[in-house]
């Protein structure tokens, strides 16, 4: 069972996001960066496959040589290899990324090209920074492979998925047959905390680098500028301090709110 | 033309859907042509009773043997077969997994451009580029994007749209049309599937067995944070939810640690709550937190530090340590009951 998991690098944001002079990008120099949520669970899910039906999981990222760094985390959680999609600086919109994950896995497959060398072949259900919703899909269709979206429960079977998407009141129950893209929500699992040992081994790891191919695409989608909406610059009423603020919590959440009868 | 994507139960369109035909109208004053829906399944037909009041003219109504149940790749083939009858302008679909899900495959198909989450428009002239506004990061960023193809791809952020019928505000005094909000027109539509298109397909539902009040449902919310210190120090929030009817949420940093379930997590990758106040004790305000609360009609904030984020982002703020205020307060609650 071969398992790959694809993550996004994007900025450890904290309180406030501050945005470059030129309105293009986030300002990273205050900040670190992380994988996006739901792709550290896919990590997560693809090493836990890996653990119960043996096999081999990859990592994988398309953005610049410093995102090394969010692949290096998951080989320290203990996924066993890691591909860089090297990028210059900038964001790739999805139909490239898309284009150039899936070559990348063609490439993988070997000389024949036929088929996915993957039997899973794991996203995040939509970045964190972007959200296009739209790369695990784009990347079953290049490939041919059927894509459950959403998913915060799988179970793999004698060759089959068993995921699970919640929906209002209960899940939705997928049974797909493998090979099969999965995007995955935060919840599926809890990740790990890698151990130091771990991270060790993961900074002596070699990474494989490519040279990513974007397709060609009629249409165009481009970024023209990001915007902070405008803070809501009214001041919060002080109820008081500490357990004397109580009795006029309780006056607020009669009168203001009506939420007591 | 611009083409809606109409979820729907048992003919009844969803209120999402409605919203997404707000932004569909908008996109078709600036574009010129009409509005046309396209819904999936059995009583697909029926929407278009509903419809007409929205400034739907034509319902296209996609029917098949098979779709007795979901099938993403199955319905965006349909959708991608329907554009290449009707070369619309532009696909609208609601921001919601389906609406994302149908909208991602059609473009796999066709290799469209899809912008998510839009919430504005800026110009969409027939024939050129179009500028949209859409949500980043749960909407704590907007993004101005600039979309060109033969048929865009678009679905609306939820909640970011009013649903308000066809011919209200401005349009008639503008001298547009005043839509007569009679039902739309029905043309059937029957796709060209094979078994592959069937590969995902619900297979069943699971009906969960959680009780209480679902956390994107409940009028009062009770978030704790790191500052709780620990899962056993919940019960206090546990009581001032029960006190007040509501129900209790976490911050991501709270679910990291363990201290409760991701169910319960509220923010960029978890809940989405709207209630009518929102309690958020000992949490800090994180961009990722706040996003996942700005529905909330009012929100207190219980916090030791004056200059945490969510005290300035707030209605109400109460500076103390949860563990003295939250005790006091269902004390009080319970003395004013």
């Amino acid at each position: 069972m071969n398992v790959l998991a694809c993550v996004k690098r994007v900025p450890d944001t904290g309180a406030k996001i501050v945005l470059t002079d030129d309105g293009q990008a986030i300002d990273t120099s205050n900040l670190g960066f992380t994988m996006s949520p739901h792709e550290e669970c896919a990590v997560e899910e693809a090493i836990q496959v890996v653990e119960d039906h043996g096999g081999t999981a990859t990592v994988m990222t398309l953005g610049p040589d410093a995102a090394t760094e969010q692949l290096r985390t998951g080989l320290a959680m203990t996924a066993d290899e890691a591909t860089l999609l090297e990028t210059d600086d900038g964001e790739w919109g999805p139909r490239a990324t898309a284009s150039a994950i899936a070559d990348a896995i063609r490439a993988a497959a070997g000389d024949d090209g036929d088929g996915s060398p993957f039997d899973l072949l794991l996203f995040g259900n939509e970045s964190a920074d972007a959200a296009n919703y739209q790369v695990g899909a784009r990347v079953a269709t290049e490939l041919g492979l059927p894509c459950v979206a959403g998913i915060k429960t799988l179970d793999i079977e004698d060759g089959t998925a068993i995921a699970k998407r919640e929906i209002a009141g209960g899940d939705e129950v997928y049974e797909v047959d493998l090979p099969a893209v999965v995007t995955v929500k935060e919840g599926i699992n809890e990740p790990r905390y890698a151990s130091m040992r771990a991270k060790m081994q993961a900074r002596n790891t070699e990474v494989d680098r490519r040279d990513p191919d974007p397709g060609e695409h009629a249409g165009t989608l481009e970024l023209v500028r990001l915007e902070a909406p405008a803070d809501d610059d009214s001041e919060a009423e002080l109820l008081g301090e500490g357990a004397d603020a109580a009795p006029r919590i309780v006056e607020v959440l009669r009168d203001d709110v009506e939420v007591l009868g | 033309m611009i083409l809606a994507f109409v979820e729907h139960e048992h003919g009844t369109p969803a209120e999402t859907s409605l919203e997404a035909l707000t932004f569909a109208r908008r996109l078709a004053d600036d574009a010129g042509g009409p509005v046309e829906a396209v819904a999936v399944g059995d009583e697909a037909g029926a929407v278009a009773d509903a419809l007409g009041e929205y400034g739907v003219e034509t319902v296209h109504a996609v029917t098949h043997e098979r779709f007795d149940a979901y099938a993403p790749e199955a319905w965006g083939a349909s959708a991608a077969q329907l554009v290449d009858d009707l070369a619309p302008a532009a696909v609208v679909a609601p921001g919601t997994d389906r609406g994302h899900e149908v909208c991602a495959h059609l473009g796999a198909k066709r290799d469209l451009p899809m912008a998510a989450n839009c919430i504005a428009v800026e110009s969409a002239a027939a024939g050129e580029a179009w500028e949209l506004t859409r949500n980043r990061w749960g909407g704590s960023l907007r993004e101005h994007t600039r979309i060109d193809a033969e048929t865009k791809l678009l679905t609306a952020a939820e909640h970011e749209f009013p649903v308000e019928p066809a011919g209200d505000g401005g349009a008639a005094a503008d001298g547009g049309t005043v839509v007569d909000g009679g039902a739309a027109t029905v043309v059937d539509f029957a796709p060209d599937l094979g078994d592959d298109h069937f590969r995902v397909r619900v297979d069943r539902v699971e009906e969960s067995d959680v009780e209480g009040v679902p956390l994107g449902e409940a009028r009062v919310v009770v978030g704790g944070g790191r500052g709780v210190g620990g899962p056993e120090n919940y019960d206090q929030l546990e009581e001032l939810a029960d006190l007040l009817g509501g129900a209790v949420g976490a911050s991501r940093a709270a679910v990291n640690e363990g201290w409760r379930p991701h169910d319960d997590q509220i923010g960029l990758t978890g809940a989405k709550i709207s209630p009518d106040i929102y309690i958020a004790c000992g949490i800090s305000g994180a961009v990722q937190h706040m996003v996942g609360c700005k529905g909330a009609e009012a929100i207190l904030a219980i916090n030791t530090d004056p200059e945490a984020a969510i005290m300035q982002k707030g209605d109400y703020a109460v500076v103390g340590d949860l563990h003295e205020v939250v005790p006091a307060l269902n004390d009080a609650i319970r003395d004013a009951q």
